[in-house]
């Protein structure tokens, strides 16, 4: 190997917190973020301590099915809710511990946001100061490891959790299937869009673009491959995760805004706070 | 500003650690860029003012500097971009020793680049040496070529200017060096174990700030790390993909 005399970087007064010579406001952006995810995360854990008022099934010219993105699949319910096995909890579930159907879901797309390259880069400036923004010093000095070691190494399982992520996207989608089909007085189903059918769908698409342009997804997709000319389906779907992908940290914010706003929509209607307004054909 | 405006410049002047800002003042007309501030200033008022140029294009690389705290080239920062109310600060980057005023010394980068394996194509596809290639296939390689090795992305890179990890790390530009050899069709050669250990990938948190800076706006962070990281996931952390491997038939590297 070819030996080069490299000089030593000098010490600067950079690794002091706060340490720039920065003029902008470097720290609005961070700012926003550690609030715009503090607030999702109160939010969502309030929501989740509920266990109730996530299932809407009211409305008036037909019974709408508008099930919160917050509690789907909804495997455990009430009975009436649309759930998938026949129980209100679990039977292995401790007694003495409170429990919500929102338990058992949120931990998937949780974990999806939480190892999220995007959200990485986002809270680790934002909550951690790793760096508090670009070239302004953070508070961890020579103590800074990156995710070389545990627990920032176990980042890595991003794979493994963008897969269920993925089918609980497939699954919303259904739901918003679901919340397009009314049931009449005489026990008909008939087609209809309400704006909580909207709320759904959006939900649905947003959720879809954000996991389907991750950057795992398009790792998975063909990324790993050096070659992808003789592969065109591969290739295009390459092409489209790609450009999804481009905008990773609008579909992160949108989609992240928009599913808690779908849980507040069911929330109200089914408090009774607002009404449905609909079309049903 | 076609008649002229007076502005006050906060200069890094001096060696090693005996550094100090200097104030400065010129005259700006329209279309200056910082660089040509500079040597404004050097004509006026210092002359001992060190400063690396060439190009004037933003080509070569060379002026690179801190410009109101942020890593820029000064022959690519108009004047009109920056708040004229308070005095333009001018540092050298911050990553690299300080050789003196704003030049640094910067050949760390070389000897970094130079344990980086070299390209290592596949057998000639002809029986005359040549290859034949898509441009389908080369394109994500080829976005990588662009770079200019102005090293802000070094700079601004919190591992390397903030943490140190010059010893362990290799930084936002060898890893986009590493993705053009890596991601290349008809390269056969392995750099993954390199990319881990010796440099570690791991350290980077995606912050971004590389992609930021780069005055060629490669898509550092989502184009070239993140991928390396995925495919460095692929041979180290996926005990899936490993056993998926085991009962894979072999065939020729990625392609």
């Amino acid at each position: 190997m070819t030996q080069v005399d490299v000089p030593l970087p000098q010490r600067h007064d950079v690794a002091r917190f706060g340490a720039t010579t920065r003029k902008d406001r470097w720290w609005l952006s961070p700012l926003l973020v550690l609030l715009g995810l503090s607030a999702f995360m109160i939010y969502t854990t309030w929501a989740a301590f509920q266990g109730e008022h996530y299932f809407f099934s009211g409305g008036g010219g037909g019974d709408a099915h508008y099930l919160s993105p917050f509690y789907s699949p909804l495997l455990f319910g009430q009975e009436g809710e649309p759930r998938w096995f026949g129980a209100p909890q679990p039977s292995w579930w401790p007694g003495w511990a409170p429990f919500s159907p929102a338990f058992l879901i949120l931990m998937g797309p949780g974990m999806m946001r939480f190892t999220c390259y995007y959200y990485r880069g986002a809270y680790y400036k934002s909550f951690w100061g790793a760096p508090p923004a670009c070239a302004v010093g953070g508070p961890h000095g020579g103590r800074y490891m990156g995710e070389n070691r545990f627990p920032m190494i176990m980042q890595n399982i991003h794979r493994y959790v963008f897969y269920p992520a993925a089918m609980f996207v497939l699954i919303l989608l259904y739901d918003s299937w679901r919340a397009m089909w009314f049931t009449m007085d005489d026990g008909s189903h008939h087609f209809g869009v309400g704006i909580g059918s909207i709320v759904l769908l959006t939900n649905a698409v947003l959720l879809g673009g954000y996991t389907f342009g991750c950057h795992c997804a398009r790792h998975q997709i063909g990324g790993y491959l050096d070659c992808m000319s003789k592969r065109p389906v591969r290739k295009k779907c390459y092409d489209c995760t790609s450009a999804l992908n481009r905008h990773h940290m609008k579909w992160a914010w949108v989609s992240l805004v928009w599913v808690a706003w779908s849980d507040i929509y069911v929330r109200l209607l089914s408090h009774g706070v607002i009404s449905d307004l609909r079309i049903i054909f | 500003m076609s008649s002229g405006k007076t502005v006050s410049f906060w200069i890094s002047r001096g060696e090693g650690d005996r550094t100090e800002f200097k104030e400065y003042s010129t005259t700006i007309t329209e279309g200056m860029v910082v660089l040509d501030a500079v040597h404004q200033i050097q004509a006026e008022s210092a002359p001992d003012l060190a400063c690396r140029w060439n190009c004037k294009a933003g080509k070569c690389g060379s002026c690179s500097a801190e410009v109101n705290g942020k890593p820029a080239l000064m022959c690519m920062t108009r004047m009109n971009d920056l708040d004229l109310s308070q005095p333009v600060s001018i540092e050298p980057m911050k990553a690299f020793p300080r050789i003196r005023d704003l030049v640094t010394d910067v050949s760390w980068n070389y000897a970094v680049k130079e344990r980086i394996k070299k390209f290592n194509p596949r057998a000639p596809d002809s029986p005359d040496g040549t290859w034949r290639m898509q441009q389908a296939d080369v394109e994500r390689a080829q976005e990588f070529r662009k770079c200019i090795e102005c090293f802000l992305c070094q700079d601004v890179c919190h591992v390397l200017r903030e943490h140190g990890r010059h010893d362990r790390f290799g930084g936002p530009r060898h890893f986009v060096y590493t993705a053009a050899l890596e991601m290349h069709p008809l390269d056969t050669e392995n750099r993954l174990k390199g990319l881990k250990d010796t440099d570690g990938i791991g350290y980077c948190n995606i912050t971004k700030c590389c992609t930021k800076v780069c005055p060629e706006h490669i898509t550092i962070t989502d184009n070239a790390i993140i991928p390396l990281k995925e495919r460095v996931a692929d041979e180290f952390y996926d005990p899936l993909t490993k056993l998926f491997r085991i009962f894979k038939p072999k065939r020729e590297p990625r392609r």
